[in-house]
Formats: structure tokens, C-alpha cells, sequence
């Protein structure tokens, strides 16, 4: 069987050599791909993306004004420098004017030459210059934007690849704004200048460059239009015959355990001949731009270099007019020529462009949890929402259901439960049941499909916590995720992010509560909190919730990886909690856990649409069952698709697939 | 740089159309200086006003020079374009031959998809080598050469400056640029590092940070290593545009030495006017020619690092020693018998197995335990002629006899003998091509039966393409216990004689363990089976026999 004879899979394109791209070295495109699971972009949008990085703040407007003022001056540079070179020659030549005679021009000549030098190397590092900035402060609008579209706690959006997005794929910048853009500017600039100078000079030679540098850009287009398809086309199956070379080496073992990677060597040099073939016969059409390119300028400066030869000849010119026309007509093709190289510098740009903007898009349009919801209109934040009572006499679940986004079940299904003061409730359930899903309703981050979750007060009258204000509720509860966030700063500080004022005291407190009263409180996490086991980890989330002395507390999972001491501290500080008149929220699956509770609440999850049973089942999770949670995080860019991949093509149960045990916490 | 130079081989095939690409571009190369030279002399010969047919020849060549570009410089691409993707076929084709020959006990250190996916990037990587570096430098060298001999001609001084100049361009800029560059990146990578952590950090607690009501001070946090990536950008900078000043003040050099030199010369009558023209603007036109060659250099450590790591893997040593004079594989049902066998992986200090002895009769199913660690997947790379044993012996044993695994070839233990890895490679094809890559003439009876004994055959009569549904990337479409799954029913569809599975049941929960242990017995009657497994309670039922247990080893 050839494998390369595979039909290709539809992603897969990554880490194609750089063999393909002509001519500039383009780095690997450190962009995130764009996920399938956005709209596909009008055709013309990148035009319109190029417009938007170039209007996007004060940075960006920065880096036009440095590439006008880097071109105007160049221009004048390029121009000088061909006057004084075709005077100094023609001087000579024809008056016989040594070199002191010529000293002055000779020595400003030296100055534009080296100003010119000079300017090529000012110009990149402003472009640099510049380019930090715009990506600082993209960077800060994105990591806004990402965070405050967090709490959808079943975000198709990994964190990893936003992060990459955040860093790397922002990198992607550079080539725009270092490159592309002070060249966009030059072709503007320098044909405009070259032929109002010559103009002064030559009508003719002038009349040449006027009438063949805007046919430049017209053929370009239109030859464009012709092969983009094609080579798109073409190099995305390139891409994918890369992918692939990739699996059959990846392989290898397996292929030589059945006795098939012999054949592969011969199948490779086939397919690889193959894919050349049509390749060249694609980059046949591809490269005709370049070649119009190149061959307008070249002819055009053949005919003016010609028609002043001749007009010099007739005697109807001097020599250093005509030198003068033929130093300066190629600099007006230049910038030209150069400003197709930069074209992938621009697509680059663009491609990590869409995906910054389609985040940014997405929390404008987007419950914005920094602002306000998306049911308060943005001309009056805040206006319908309403405080939450000033005492909680009870938490209401009332036949909750939430439906993420793609998927066909319901998890969790119906859920019911009414906590009070001083009680711990156990929310229990199989893995993907919706536990967590469901103190997501409660904190407000997550919107029921069906049902309620209220708060009610005193007075005995039920507020939807939908309603409520986001920033007043939220300061009621004390919330202890799986994986607690941890800062790279001081264990004390971590703890403090629960309650900005708390004293050394109190945290110190709080973590002897939780079993780590050994801890440091100076001790400066690493990265990632590396350093700390996650039993610890989840310990500082808990003793973080405990400084916070909120009327609400909820924990998912708090003494999961705990041993039997660890955990009985961490439950009887939750319990001291409830004794405080806390009302608590426990998601458990330890039976210690559950058993501490007065309550236990099960959280069941149920399946929609045809062809699926109405019933939980055997209670095997569909989050563990579906194939996307068994993604390896390591696929990376590309997960999105291959997710609504899934999604489409293996919706149902996978009944016959037992999750592996432990795959997923 | 020798490794660079040890990979050069690759382009050897292809040498005819190489050269082709190379007198392309020496021909658009030409042409450009030649518009630029011709033109200046055009316009200094007209202007002494000679009678027209003194010019004829000029204008003619002007007009050929600037049509000449264009075509040539696309001829040049084309050409480049197809000879590169060739070295390229022949790159892939000969490190996939050799990389065939060592996998999987010659790799072992390569195993982890991160370094074999890096190798397949460097071979894809070094048709660079060619396209951007060895073609373009061939080019414009032969054509700077030429002109350096025109302007030498005219006036040696000046060539000598030309020469110098391009020189400095082309191998000073670079060098320049390069150590200015490395210098600025050992200051922005562990900025880069910091970003990425606390960014990661930060979007992984979001929800956690707004519930907190602590999102302001976590991005201030972000923003603050932001703010010092930016910093170190700003001062990197400062050396980004070496490169161009290097070729722009050496392209300026070259100008301006041309013409004072020049106007000299002219005074002094070693040069006629004319020739002056030539002398000063011609060297504008090289300088354009080499220009983009200087950051393609700066692309040569990168491929010299890609060079040396394919070419470690094409020398290395192969993991088995095949015999001058194979024996054939005994006929009929055959087992395995070890005696005091010993395996090491090449370079390795230790032994990775044994002392072992086995004992696997002929048609016998045999489980095999040991803790992680203890050789289990060793055993089953010796098994398959993977690797050679260090010492002691491992023999096929027949009806009529055994023949020790060394003398017999590879590829004849693999007809009869095969294997299920541990962390099989399911590839980005349909559910059937992967199971067809064991037997390539199975008909859907066969591939149902596999499959049903696999446990696979309701989830595939549920899906909607069946068999020809698409599995991702390395199986990504499916669940763990689908793709161990999947290769169990390749695994049993392949015509083998003695079937080693080495952790089979990984990823299958206690049922359907258990069911698998069953339907593995009842699928390979009259075949030998030899499971590795760290679970050998699952297979205790009557047919199954417990082999040697491998000790867990300390080193």
C-alpha cells in the first residue's frame, strides 16, 4: 500500500521547508493557523486586515509616519546622489575637471552615498522599534480580550494557542511593519519623486517612467489574480506531501514491523517526482508577475537609456542631463521590484492579523466580564443589574441544564439543589457529568440552557444570579478551581490575590488550615508553580478562599491528589467555613470528601438529538468518550479543526471505546 | 560547515539541471550589469555625437540586456525551482532508506516525535541549501566576476575596489549581522521565555482571576514582562540593520573609489572619457546583483546545524548485522526459544534485557510480564530482528529444528514474525488503510473478523463512512482505546506465524481487557502468540502459559 498515496487529511500543512517560498527567506510562520472553526474570510480581507494593523493605534501610526519620513528622505538621497554622480562624470569627461576641481561635489556625494548607507540601516531600526511597541500593546489587548472571555469555561479556545497567539504568532508582526510597510511607502513615494525630477530635465525620459511604472502594479494584479488560486492550491498540497513524509517516518517502526518501508523509499521519490512535476508547472503561471515585473522595469529603462542616447546624440541633450535620467530611472522601479519580495512578510502579518483581530472581535461582541454583559446595551453598563442581597439566606439550583456549544449533551442535566448557611453540599457525578459546569452557573460565567441558579435573601425574594451584578457577585464567593491559579510571586501574595488586605497573619492562618503551614510565606513560586506538588498547589487555591471569608464557597475537587491527613485538614477547614455561615459547594469524587458533606447532590449528564439514548447510560462520561478530550496537547495549532473535525464526524457515543482510565483529570 | 559540505552529494543527480539553473542565472545576472554598463557608455558615447551606426551596436545590446532580464531571471527560477524540489526527492528518499534501516532500535533516542519531527524539518529544510545559497551565489559570482574583469580592464584600481566591496558585502555583512544578532538573541530569549510563561499562567487562571476580581493586576503583571520583552527589543534593534549598512556603505565605497579613481584616470589619459561612465555606474548595478545573497548567508549556520544532524543519522552504525549467508525461516508453526540472551542498545552502557531464557513452543500463547522498565519492549524488538542480541542466543524454533535469529535476514524474521508496539503509529489515513498496511490483499471478511476481535467492529458499523472514515493525525480522531484497538486488528490481521504483542491491553479498561484476552486466544488458533504485558492476570485463563518474569533492572 502507498501510504503518500493517500488521500490528504484536510490540516497538516505545518512546518513545509522553506523551500517553496520565493524569494524572500520567509522564517516557518509562527502563527498559529487559523482555526476552520471561524468564518471563512471574504477574499479581499486581507486589503482589509493591512489597513486595520496600520490604523490600529499609536504605535502603528508611528511606524507609517517613520516610513514616510525614512522614504522622503531617501528619495531626496537617491536623487541627489544621481545629480552629483552624473555631474561629477560629465564634468570630467567632457571638461576635463580633476578631482579637485570636483572636491565639493565629490565630498557631498560621499555624504549622500553614506547617508543612504546610513538611512537603509536608521530605517530597520525604527521598523524594530516600532514593531515592539505595536506588538506590546496588541499584546495587551489580546491577553485582555483572553482573559476577560475566560470564565466561558468550555472555551473552544485553548489557552496554549492564545498564549502562542499572544507571544509568537504576534512576531509574525515584524515582517509587516519592519519590512513591508517602509516598502509600501517607497513605491508610492519614489516614482512619484523620480518622475516630477525628471520631468524638470527630460520630458521624455520622464514620460517613459510615468507610463510604465503604473503598469507594473495593473499586470501584477491581474497576473495575481490569475495564478493565486493555482499556487495556493498547489503549495498547500506541498505542505501536505511534507505532513505526510512526516507520518511515514513517524511510522517507520510500525511500517518495518509489517514489512512496508521498503516500498515507501521507491513510493516517496515517486510522489515527490509527481508533486515537482505539477508544482513547476504551477510556478510556471506564478513566477510570469515576477517576470513582468522585471521585465517592464528593465525595458523601460532600456528605452529611456536608449531615447537619451539618442536624443544625445542629435545634440538635443547634455551629457549630464542624460547621465542624470539613467542613474535615477531604475530607482524608480526599485521599490517596485522589492515590494513583491516583502509580499510574504505582509502575508504573514496578516495571517497573524485575523486571528488577533477575530479574538479581539469576539470579546467586543462578547460578554465582556472587564465591562458589563451583552444583555446590558453598551450605552448603559451596569444598568439593569441588580446587587445581590446583603445577606444570602440560601443558593437555589433549580433544574439547571446547560448545552455547550457543539456538543449533544447536556451536562449537567436538570440539576437541583437548595444550599443554606453553615451546610456543605457534595456535588457529585461521573467525570463530564457537568460538576464544574455547574459551579460555573453559579459564579454566573456559565448561562443555563434550562433552569436557574437564584440567590435568595432574607426578605425571602429570589434573584437570578444572571441579573446580578458580575463584580458585586463574584465578591460574595470564593471560588477553588481544579488547578489554582498560581503568580510568580510570593506564596504569601498568592494567597493574598483572595483578599487584597489580608495580614501576614491571617494567611498564615489560612495555609496552616489547609496542612502547609510549612510553606514559606516568602517563598517565590517559579514558573508554572513549579516547585509545588498540585496537592499544593490546590491547597494555596483553598487557603486563598479561606482569607476571603466569602458568604459563598465553592471548591471543584479541592483535596483531589491529597493524602488521607492532607485531606481531613482541608476538609475540616471547609467545614469551619460552613460553621462561619458559609454556604459551600463541594465538587467531590473521594468518598472522604463526600462524607464530610451534609448533602450530596448527583449531577448526571443526558444525551440530545436522534440516535442517542435520552438516558445517562452506564454513566461513562462523554467528555472522557469524545475523541477531542483525547486530543494530545501537542498537536497544536490546528487542534480547533480537528476538534469540529471530530465533532462532525464521530458525534455520536462512542459506545464500543472505554475512556482509559485517568486519561483526563 | 564540513557537514554542509558532506550533504552536497545529494545534489550530484540532478548536477545537469543544476548547472542549468546556474548558467539561467549567470545569463540574468549578466544581463543587469550589462543593461547598467552598456546604457553608461550609450550615453557617453552619444554624447561625443559619432555618427549613428557607432551606436548601433550599443542600443541593440541595451534593448537585448532589458528584455534579456526578465526572461532569464524566470528561466532562472524555473529551472532552480525544479532542480531544488529534485535534490529535495533525493534528500527525503535516501535519509528515508537509511532511517528504514535503523528504526526502531538505531533511533531509539530519536523516538520521541519532537526529534524525528525536527530530522524531517532539516531534510526538508536543506533544499535550501540549494535554491537560496549554492544557486544564487554561483550566479551572481560568475557574473561579478565578469564585470570585475570589464572594469579591471578599463581601469584596475577600480576592479579591485569592485571586488573588494561585493566581498565584504556578501561574507562581511553577514558575519557582521550574524554575531550582532546572536549577541541581541541570548538577551531576548529568556524575556521571550518569561512572556510565554506568565501569559500561559495567565489565561490558564483567567476565569480563576476574574472570579477573584484580580484580572487588572494579573495582565499589569503580564504587561510588566511585556514592557521588559519590548526593552530588549528596542536595544537588539540597534543591531538589526547591520547587514544593510554593511552592504550600503561597501555599495557606496565601490561608487564613489570608482569615480574619484576614475576622474584621475581620465585626467591622467590611462582612461578615455567614455570609459568613465562604465567605471563609476557600473558597480551600482553589481552591488544591486549581490545584495540579496547577504541575508541568504545569514541562513547558512541554521543549514550547517540541519546538515550535521542528517548527516549523524546517515552514518550511523546499523543496529543489526545481517549474515553473508542467511538461512531459511523453518517451515510451519514456529516458536521462540532465548537462552541466556542479552540486549543492549547501540551506544548504550547497559544491557536493556536480560540474562533471559524463554521458552515459546510452537503454537503456544505465552504472556510474558515485568515491570516497566524490565526489557518487555526489548524482547519484542529482538524478536523482530530489530536489534542483535549482545550475548546468549535467540532462536526460531520449527517442527524440524531452530535457527539462531542472526543468521537469518531482517526482512525474513518480519514475514514470520510480527509485532504490535506499545504506542503503535496509527497513520493520517482511512480506518481500512490502516488496517490494509498488514495485509494489503485482505477482503472486508477479513478486515470485519480482525476488527471484531479487536472490539472495533460496532463502533465501525456505527460510523458513517465505515471503513473509509478518517483517523487525523497520528490517529488524533480517535480515543486511545480506539487506536490500541485499531493496531490489535492490524496486528491480527497480518499473516504471521508468531505474533508478539507488547502491552496490548494498554489503554483497554478491565472488560474490555479481559475480552480482548479472550478474543486474542480464540482469533490466533494454531498461531504463536507472545504477549508482553505489565497485566498478566488478564490472560490466566486455561491456554495461556506464564513465561519468565523480567526483573525490574536498576540501572
Amino acid at each position: 500500500m502507498d501510504l503518500l498515496d493517500l488521500p490528504q487529511a484536510r490540516h497538516g500543512a505545518a512546518g513545509e521547508g522553506a523551500a517553496l517560498t520565493e524569494p524572500t527567506p520567509a522564517p516557518p510562520s509562527t502563527a498559529p493557523a487559523p482555526t476552520s472553526s471561524r468564518t471563512p474570510q471574504p477574499r479581499d480581507s486581507a486589503a482589509r486586515l493591512q489597513r486595520r494593523l496600520l490604523t490600529t493605534g499609536g504605535a502603528a501610526t508611528a511606524a507609517l509616519a517613520a516610513a514616510v519620513a525614512v522614504g522622503l528622505l531617501g528619495t531626496a538621497l537617491a536623487i541627489a546622489q544621481a545629480w552629483l554622480l552624473a555631474h561629477a562624470i560629465a564634468t570630467a569627461f567632457q571638461g576635463g575637471a580633476g578631482v579637485d576641481s570636483l572636491a565639493p561635489g565629490l565630498s557631498l556625494l560621499a555624504l549622500a552615498l553614506a547617508g543612504r548607507a546610513g538611512l537603509g540601516w536608521a530605517s530597520e531600526v525604527a521598523a524594530v522599534r516600532i514593531s515592539a511597541r505595536v506588538k506590546g500593546d496588541l499584546r495587551g489587548r489580546v491577553m485582555a480580550a483572553a482573559v476577560a472571555q475566560g470564565p466561558r469555561l468550555a472555551a473552544e479556545r485553548s489557552s496554549a494557542r492564545t498564549a502562542l497567539l499572544a507571544t509568537r504568532g504576534l512576531d509574525a508582526l515584524d515582517g509587516f511593519y519592519a519590512r513591508y510597510v517602509p516598502q509600501l511607502v517607497l513605491a508610492v513615494i519614489v516614482p512619484v519623486a523620480v518622475v516630477v525630477c525628471l520631468a524638470g530635465v527630460d520630458l521624455v525620459a520622464a514620460a517613459t517612467v510615468a507610463l510604465t511604472v503604473p503598469l507594473i502594479p495593473v499586470f501584477m494584479v491581474l497576473i495575481g489574480r490569475m495564478s493565486t488560486t493555482h499556487r495556493d492550491r498547489r503549495w498547500a498540497a506541498l505542505g501536505r506531501l511534507a505532513h505526510r513524509f512526516a507520518d511515514v517516518v513517524a511510522g517507520l517502526p510500525t511500517l518495518r514491523a509489517f514489512g512496508r518501508a521498503d516500498a515507501q523509499v521507491a513510493t516517496l521519490r515517486r510522489v515527490t517526482d509527481a508533486y515537482r512535476a505539477s508544482t513547476i508547472a504551477t510556478l510556471r503561471i506564478a513566477f510570469l508577475s515576477a517576470m513582468v515585473l522585471e521585465l517592464l522595469a528593465t525595458i523601460s529603462v532600456a528605452l529611456v537609456a536608449v531615447g537619451v542616447g539618442l536624443r544625445l546624440q542629435a545634440g538635443d541633450l547634455g551629457l549630464e542631463v542624460g547621465l542624470f535620467a539613467l542613474v535615477l530611472a531604475p530607482e524608480a522601479y526599485l521599490p517596485l521590484r522589492r515590494l513583491g519580495a516583502e509580499f510574504h512578510a505582509a502575508e504573514e502579518g496578516v495571517a497573524a492579523a485575523r486571528d488577533v483581530f477575530a479574538l479581539l472581535d469576539e470579546a467586543t461582541g462578547d460578554r465582556d466580564w472587564a465591562t458589563g454583559r451583552p444583555e446590558a446595551s453598551p450605552a448603559s453598563p451596569g444598568a439593569l443589574r441588580g446587587e445581590p442581597p446583603a445577606r444570602i439566606a440560601a443558593l437555589r439550583i433549580d433544574g439547571v441544564s446547560v448545552v455547550q456549544p457543539g456538543r449533544d449533551v447536556e451536562a449537567p442535566a436538570d440539576a437541583s439543589a437548595e444550599v443554606g448557611p453553615g451546610e456543605v453540599v457534595a456535588v457529585t457525578g461521573p467525570s463530564g457529568a457537568g460538576k464544574s459546569t455547574l459551579l460555573g452557573a453559579v459564579l454566573g460565567f456559565v448561562t443555563p440552557t434550562a433552569g436557574r441558579v437564584a440567590v435568595v435573601g432574607d426578605d425571602g425574594a429570589a434573584l437570578d444570579v444572571i441579573a446580578l451584578d458580575p463584580d458585586a457577585w463574584l465578591a460574595r464567593i470564593a471560588w477553588v478551581p481544579q488547578v489554582p491559579y498560581l503568580a510568580p510571586v510570593s506564596v504569601a501574595d498568592n494567597v493574598r490575590l483572595g483578599a487584597p488586605g489580608a495580614s501576614d497573619e491571617a494567611i498564615a492562618a489560612a495555609l496552616a488550615a489547609v496542612g502547609l503551614g510549612d510553606l514559606p510565606l516568602g517563598r517565590i513560586l517559579g514558573e508554572r508553580g513549579s516547585g509545588l506538588s498540585g496537592g499544593q498547589r490546590r491547597r494555596i487555591g483553598v487557603a486563598r478562599a479561606l482569607v476571603r471569608r466569602a458568604p459563598v464557597l465553592l471548591l471543584d475537587e479541592p483535596t483531589a491528589g491529597l493524602d488521607v491527613e492532607a485531606e481531613r485538614r482541608v476538609l475540616a477547614a471547609v467545614r469551619a467555613e460552613a460553621d462561619r455561615g458559609a454556604i459551600v459547594l463541594l465538587v467531590a469524587h473521594r468518598p472522604g470528601a463526600v462524607e464530610e458533606a451534609d448533602r450530596t447532590v448527583a449531577v448526571r449528564w443526558r444525551g440530545l438529538g436522534p440516535g442517542t439514548g435520552d438516558e445517562p447510560g452506564d454513566g461513562r462520561s462523554p467528555a472522557a468518550e469524545s475523541p477531542a478530550a483525547e486530543l494530545p496537547a501537542a498537536v497544536g495549532p490546528g487542534v480547533g479543526g480537528v476538534a469540529e473535525a471530530v465533532a462532525g464526524e464521530f458525534a455520536e457515543p462512542v459506545a464500543t471505546a472505554p475512556a482509559p482510565p485517568g486519561s483526563r483529570p | 560547515m564540513s557537514a554542509l559540505v558532506a550533504v552536497l552529494r545529494f545534489g550530484r543527480p540532478v548536477t545537469p539541471r543544476l548547472l542549468l539553473a546556474v548558467l539561467a542565472g549567470v545569463g540574468a545576472a549578466v544581463c543587469a550589469i550589462g543593461l547598467s554598463a552598456t546604457s553608461a557608455w550609450l550615453i557617453a558615447r552619444a554624447a561625443e555625437q559619432p555618427p549613428m551606426f557607432a551606436l548601433m551596436l550599443a542600443i541593440t545590446g541595451v534593448r537585448a540586456f532589458g528584455i534579456g532580464r526578465g526572461l532569464l531571471r524566470y528561466a532562472e527560477r524555473l529551472a532552480a525551482h525544479d532542480a531544488a524540489f529534485r535534490v529535495l526527492a533525493e534528500l527525503r528518499a535516501v535519509t528515508y532508506g537509511h532511517l528504514a534501516r535503523l528504526a526502531p532500535a538505531g533511533l531509539a533516542e530519536l523516538r520521541s516525535g519532537d526529534l524525528l519531527a525536527r530530522l524531517v524539518g532539516d531534510v526538508d529544510g536543506l533544499a535550501d541549501l540549494w535554491l537560496r545559497i549554492l544557486l544564487p551565489m554561483a550566479s551572481a559570482g560568475i557574473a561579478t566576476a565578469g564585470a570585475v574583469l570589464v572594469v579591471g580592464g578599463l581601469l584596475p584600481l577600480a576592479g579591485g575596489v569592485l571586488a573588494a566591496t561585493v566581498l565584504l558585502t556578501v561574507v562581511g555583512g553577514p558575519l557582521a549581522a550574524g554575531a550582532v544578532a546572536r549577541q541581541a538573541e541570548g538577551r531576548l530569549a529568556p524575556r521571550r521565555g518569561e512572556l510565554a510563561e506568565i501569559a500561559l499562567e495567565t489565561l490558564h487562571g483567567a476565569p480563576e482571576l476574574v472570579a477573584l476580581g484580580a484580572a487588572p493586576r494579573a495582565l499589569a503583571a503580564v504587561a510588566a514582562v511585556s514592557a521588559r520583552l519590548a526593552a530588549a527589543e528596542r536595544r537588539s534593534a540597534l543591531g538589526a540593520g547591520t547587514g544593510t549598512l554593511v552592504a550600503g556603505l561597501a555599495s557606496g565605497a565601490a561608487v564613489w573609489v570608482s569615480l574619484l579613481t576614475g576622474i584621475a584616470a581620465v585626467r591622467s589619459g590611462s582612461l578615455a572619457g567614455v570609459g568613465l561612465a562604465v567605471v563609476a555606474l557600473t558597480p551600482i548595478a553589481v552591488h544591486e546583483v549581490v545584495a540579496p545573497l547577504a541575508p541568504a548567508a545569514r541562513l547558512l549556520p541554521g543549514l550547517a546545524t540541519s546538515a550535521a544532524r542528517v548527516r549523524e543519522l546517515l552514518t550511523r552504525p546499523d543496529p543489526v548485522a545481517e549474515p553473508t549467508d542467511p538461512a531459511p525461516v523453518p517451515d510451519g508453526t514456529l516458536g521462540l526459544r532465548a537462552r541466556s540472551l542479552r540486549v543492549r542498545y547501540p551506544g548504550a552502557h547497559s544491557d536493556a534485557l536480560g540474562p533471559l531464557s524463554l521458552d515459546v513452543a510452537p503454537g503456544a500463547h505465552v504472556v510474558v510480564t515485568g515491570p516497566s522498565g524490565a526489557g518487555k519492549s526489548t524482547l519484542a524488538s529482538a524478536c523482530m530482528r530489530f536489534l542483535d542480541p549482545a550475548s546468549g542466543t535467540l532462536e526460531l524454533v520449527g517442527i524440524d529444528g531452530a535457527v539462531g535469529i542472526t543468521s537469518l535476514r531482517g526482512d525474513d524474521v518480519r514475514r514470520a514474525v510480527g509485532l504490535c508496539e506499545q504506542d503503535p503509529h496509527v497513520f493520517d489515513g482511512t480506518l481500512g488503510d490502516n488496517l490494509r498496511l498488514a495485509r494489503p490483499e485482505a477482503g472486508p471478511d477479513e478486515l470485519e473478523a480482525a476488527l471484531g476481535a479487536a472490539g472495533l467492529l460496532t463502533f465501525v458499523h456505527g460510523l458513517p463512512k465505515g471503513l473509509a472514515t478518517r483517523v487525523g493525525e497520528h490517529g488524533a480522531r480517535l480515543s486511545g482505546g480506539q487506536r490500541q484497538r485499531l493496531a490489535l486488528a492490524r496486528a491480527l490481521l497480518a499473516d504471521v506465524r508468531v505474533l508478539v504483542l507488547d502491552e496490548p491491553t494498554e489503554h483497554l479498561d478491565e472488560t474490555a481487557a479481559r475480552r480482548f484476552a479472550a478474543e486474542l486466544a480464540k482469533a490466533s488458533a494454531g498461531r504463536t502468540l507472545l504477549v508482553l504485558t505489565h497485566r498478566p492476570e488478564l490472560f490466566s485463563d486455561a491456554g495461556w502459559s506464564r513465561g519468565p518474569d523480567l526483573a525490574a533492572r536498576g540501572s
